[in-house]
């Protein structure tokens, strides 16, 4: 397949063929080529679609600031859209797909949007959409949504992985230009550890694009001599493919590396990108600049490309945009693109030159004073209409037309912390602020120093200087003779003939007419500009069109560019895959899984499990024969009611307590006093936020005078830790008391039922006596079971029944668990779940989460005689505030169904008979409901107003969401044995 | 942001949990006759200031410190990290 503008010589592998597809026709290029220079190559300029006006769209520039040659890549998982052409490294049997269009590239039906061009302005969705307002949501926004965007996605899922890395360095270096490699030249050789990240897949910036940058050498033979240096020092890591996406606190940025987006996969174990966070004593940015184009009507043909950019694809591709290219400049850099066109014999038709004083062009016709005012090319670019200085009008044929209007310093990083560009007349462009992020310096061209001897001096300098900050001495490098020349740009925005429209953002379709309509509508500051006519806010983030929008508003103000606004920037710096920010933080490994020591006995048992936070508990055991859930759950339930069940609970927070303050700091930690606790007994306690709102509860058991051990609820384990490290810390540090997590340190497992006791005495050892006598309710102690195996004993009842719990080192948890089940055979034990628990402590009205729902006061729990009035804890003066001490409030209380069968609904609000359902008759909510196997129907817990004065009473359960209403008489919420008689047996 | 910490030197603030305005460590005095007004201002009359801030922070993901950080809310500069428990003990002996 013959590559018909491709040229000799350049960086391209030729040895090296490659075959790809576009819009499923072969191509062929060669390795080192992008898809844009390969597609250029093979004389294929048209691209895209843009995106409102479906116009035809080719490549305009050479890396990443592209606005157009946006292409999809891959397919299925890997599918990929928006990808620039320009920095897609092209593979063997790459196929990419242009976006936007339909049925094809070349007759895209939208089309039609560009001869509706004076209709679709600024602002026309704002206007137009207004009403009839019911529409919006049924016809305009479908149509628009269908009618925007421009790839498409898979909806497979990725198959690649993604991975976060971090690294240290004393020098971070964005970019590898001319200054970058003289500061990382500069820095290695000082000893220093330096980071060298490049976004292209090359190193070495204009040095590989350009082809006169030294005096004695090529930029390439130099960079490649650099490379060998630093590739060889240990304290160099030199990083391609990797684009800082931002400039974040402390010396610390955000860098994406890809590591396998130039192959069609990753090799086995590497994942597609890996996300770094660098952490750099002193970074200098080396980005370098971005060439601007000077906009004039129709100014977005395929062909019509930027100066340096068409410099880069002839010097570094081979690669010709056009077999005629014609020049339209500003200054003295666009007759470099000429002078390297014509050294590999691409025919120049016309350099023309707004400047009247233009240097002379050898080998191609110059037209001083001259502007393109018009273009002509279906599909590609055929000619460009001029007006020369002296009013005459002329036309020149080309394929392409190569513009330079002056050269933007890169400065987006230094914009990342509130810093704003400033204004340099010299070069007519925004050079960083000198407010620059901590740690930060600019060098070359990024700085507005645009000659390849004033940024490689500058990088030296740069880096030198921000080494001695680090007291690192470096050393002068000697560098190489390189040109020096000045641009001698003439400011020069967009030709003001035509009536046509004029280009400025290419990605977002605005133009100089736009920015015209917000200037007339009052929509002058560059916040409002951007907003109104979406310039800028494409996913270049207007690289190539911010800059010229203010030059065009100022030009309408008649105000100075820095009098008009400037410009910033925000990270990242460019696009970054939602996968990449991820990780391997994906599906099961967004959080850790968490399994207590026993998990694999309850998979044995069949155990079905739920998650509770990051904890997988057991839901449920059932049994063969059992039908549904709720026959397994009323069984367990009945175990444990009639005889022994034994329950998974180490899930709890653990939390020991030491010192010889521990009971007064328990005293302030908790609503209920503490001091008084004797040894080797436990009590419930309360927790309370500073504002009155019970947060959690659990125990505390005193095994010593100066230790406790507190349990917290599942869920709340890390808070109440982390608050009671608070208190502990920041409130009372003059007490003596140390804290440590135990979680994790104690498998234990709550023994409950009229038979645990006789359970349990097969398990604990002989000396210890668990008589009731012995060990009565709310007893605790340091025991040993199973011969000698130290364990932790506690008399405590979820359940409501006689119930213990135990706990041993959690190594031992898997043999406990297989122990006491062994020993309840003869009792007819069984495990039960969480699904049972539920039941069980609904049955005797026990408060979970549901009822400590961040809104409750212990008051409103029934439990307000805990909260201690003759002690500080945190909680208790707010508590007594008054509408949180309202006597007629919402009060704990247990409910049935008036007809049994009925079943109650957590979550249903509760009406008073006679009234509407409405908001303002609202009289509570149920909190928790279940059905009691015990009592052989549904029953339920939750808050009425004033609850305890209103047993007996019977009000509506109304669940508006099902349209469901059921009447429940109002009851203790003590379903099962109010006395208590049981526990205490 | 990077927070110097006085004991275990520079670390990410990813292992930390942020509370907010160290006020929090002069908790009201219970017995006080107008205690309920002064918890109230206490939990909910905080400044927001643009400039510097004195904060809480916890090392949760490291050795559980407590930490009064003077931070700068528009700049994130860094001027002061001290250990909250110190702090705490200076109120302590001024009372």
């Amino acid at each position: 397949m013959t590559q018909l503008n491709r040229l000799n010589g350049g960086l391209i592998s030729r040895g090296s063929p490659l075959n790809f597809t576009f819009d499923g026709k072969e191509y062929a290029g060669y390795q080192g080529d992008t898809l844009a220079s390969a597609l250029l190559a093979n004389g294929v300029r048209l691209m895209g679609r843009s995106f409102k006006y479906h116009r035809p769209r080719g490549v305009i520039a050479s890396g990443s600031e592209e606005p157009n040659a946006l292409v999809e890549l891959r397919t299925r998982g890997r599918q990929e859209p928006n990808t620039r052409a320009t920095v897609t490294e092209l593979f063997g049997g790459l196929s990419a797909r242009s976006q936007n269009r339909f049925p094809s590239l070349k007759h895209d039906f939208m089309a039609i949007n560009d001869r509706l061009s004076n209709f679709l302005s600024a602002g026309f969705y704002y206007k137009t959409f207004m009403w009839p307002a019911p529409l919006w949501e049924k016809l305009y926004e479908p149509i628009i949504r269908k009618a925007a965007g421009l790839g498409s996605v898979s909806l497979d899922p990725d198959p690649d992985t993604y991975e976060h890395g971090y690294l240290h360095c004393d020098l971070l270096i964005v970019g590898s230009g001319p200054a970058g490699l003289a500061a990382a030249l500069t820095a290695a050789r000082a000893g220093a550890r330096v980071v060298l990240a490049e976004e292209d897949f090359e190193m070495g910036g204009r040095l590989i694009a350009e082809s006169s940058s030294f005096v004695n050498q090529s930029g390439a033979e130099w960079v490649a001599g650099v490379l060998e240096e630093l590739g060889a020092l240990p304290n160099v890591r030199l990083m391609k493919r990797a684009t800082v996406h931002g400039a974040y606190d402390h010396g610390t940025y955000g860098v994406v590396e890809r590591v396998a987006d130039h192959l069609a996969e990753p090799p086995a174990g590497t994942p597609r990108q890996i996300h770094w966070r660098i952490y750099a004593r002193k970074a200098v940015l080396c980005a370098g600049a971005t060439e601007r184009p000077i906009a004039f009507e129709n100014n977005d043909r395929p062909g019509i490309m930027l100066a340096g950019a068409v410099r880069a694809y002839v010097n570094r591709w081979a690669a010709a945009p056009a077999q005629t290219v014609a020049v339209f400049t500003n200054n003295d850099d666009g007759h470099r693109t000429a002078k390297d066109l014509l050294a590999k014999d691409v025919n120049v038709s016309a350099v023309i030159d707004v400047r009247h004083d233009a240097p002379d062009v050898d080998g191609a016709e110059l037209f001083k004073g001259a502007q393109v005012v018009d273009s002509t090319g279906k599909l590609g670019l055929e000619s460009v209409k001029l007006r020369l200085s002296n009013g005459e009008i002329r036309t020149i044929d080309c394929g392409a037309l190569a513009v330079s209007g002056g050269w933007n310093p890169n400065v987006h990083l230094t914009c990342h912390q509130r810093g704003r560009p400033i204004w340099d007349d010299e070069i007519a462009a925004f050079v960083p602020d000198t407010k620059l992020p901590v740690g930060l310096s600019v060098a070359g061209a990024a700085n507005g120093v645009f000659s390849t001897a004033a940024a490689l001096k500058t990088g030296m300098k740069t880096a030198k200087k921000a080494l001695l900050d680090l007291d690192i001495q470096a050393p002068t490098v000697a560098l190489p003779e390189a040109e020096d020349s000045a641009m001698n740009l003439k400011p020069f925005w967009f030709v003001k003939e035509g009536r046509g429209r004029a280009w400025l953002d290419y990605q977002n379709d605005v133009t100089v007419k736009d920015v015209r309509l917000a200037h007339q509508e009052g929509y002058k500051s560059p916040e409002h500009l951007k907003r109104y006519t979406t310039l800028g806010m494409a996913t270049d983030q207007g690289k190539t069109a911010n800059v010229l929008g203010l030059a065009v508003m100022s030009e309408m103000t008649g105000a100075s560019i820095p009098e008009t606004g400037t410009t910033i920037f925000r990270p990242p710096y460019t696009p970054i895959a939602l996968g990449t920010l991820a990780g391997s933080t994906t599906g099961r490994h967004l959080a850790p899984t968490r399994k207590t020591p026993s998990h694999v006995w309850a998979q044995e048992l069949g155990a079905e499990f739920v998650e509770a936070g990051n904890w997988l508990r057991a839901r449920w055991f059932k049994k063969p024969g059992e039908k549904t859930w709720q026959e397994t759950v009323n069984r367990e339930v009945t175990t444990v009611r009639s005889r022994v069940g034994l329950c998974d609970v180490s899930t709890l927070g653990k939390i020991d307590v030491q010192g010889t303050d521990a009971a007064e700091f328990l005293n302030k930690v908790y609503a209920n006093a503490f001091a008084k606790l004797p040894v080797g007994k436990t009590r419930y306690g309360l927790m309370l936020r500073e504002d009155g709102i019970v947060y959690d509860d659990g125990t505390a058991a005193r095994l010593a005078e100066d230790h406790f051990v507190v349990t917290t609820t599942t869920a709340n384990a890390v808070l109440v830790y982390r608050n009671m490290e608070f208190a502990r810390q920041c409130l009372w540090p003059e007490l003596d008391v140390q804290l440590i997590s135990t979680t994790e340190a104690w498998a234990q497992y709550a023994v409950a039922g009229p038979r645990s006791r006789d359970l349990l005495r097969k398990i604990v050892d002989a000396e210890f006596d668990i008589s009731n006598e012995a060990f009565p309710f709310m007893a605790c102690g340091e025991i040993t079971v199973c011969g000698g195996f130290k364990a932790r004993l506690f008399r405590i009842s979820f359940s409501g029944e006689l119930a213990y719990e135990i706990a041993v080192p959690r190594r031992y948890g898997d043999a406990l668990i297989r122990a006491l089940m062994a020993a309840g055979e003869e009792f007819g034990v069984a495990p039960y779940g969480t699904e049972a628990l539920d039941v069980l402590r609904i049955e005797k009205g026990h408060a979970i989460g549901n009822e400590l729902n961040g809104t409750t006061t212990a008051l409103n729990l029934g439990l307000g005689k805990m909260v201690n009035r003759k002690k500080d804890c945190i909680g208790q003066v707010l508590s007594t505030r008054e509408e949180l001490a309202d006597p007629e409030g919402l009060r704990l209380v247990g409910f049935k169904p008036v007809n049994r069968t009925d079943k109650i609904v957590g979550g249903a609000h509760l009406m008073n008979k006679d009234e509407p359902t409405d908001i303002k008759n609202d009289q509570g909510y149920i909190t928790s409901a279940g059905f009691s196997a015990t009592l052989g129907h549904s029953i339920a817990i939750g808050f009425l107003k004033n609850g305890s004065g209103r047993i007996g009473e019977l009000v509506r359960a109304v669940n508006p969401l099902q349209e469901s209403e059921i009447e429940v008489e109002v009851v203790s919420a003590h379903f099962v044995d109010p006395e208590g008689d049981r526990l205490r047996a | 942001m990077i927070i110097n910490h006085p004991l275990l030197g520079p670390r990410d603030s990813q292992e930390f949990s942020y509370l907010g305005d160290a006020s929090l460590l002069d908790r009201p005095d219970w017995h006080d006759v107008s205690a309920l007004q002064k918890f109230h201002d206490y939990l909910y009359l905080r400044d927001n200031p643009a400039g510097e801030h004195r904060e809480l922070w916890y090392h949760e993901a490291g050795d559980r410190s407590w930490l009064v950080v003077t931070r700068n809310t528009l700049t994130h500069e860094i001027s002061k990290v001290e250990l909250a428990q110190d702090v705490a003990d200076r109120k302590d002996h001024k009372k």
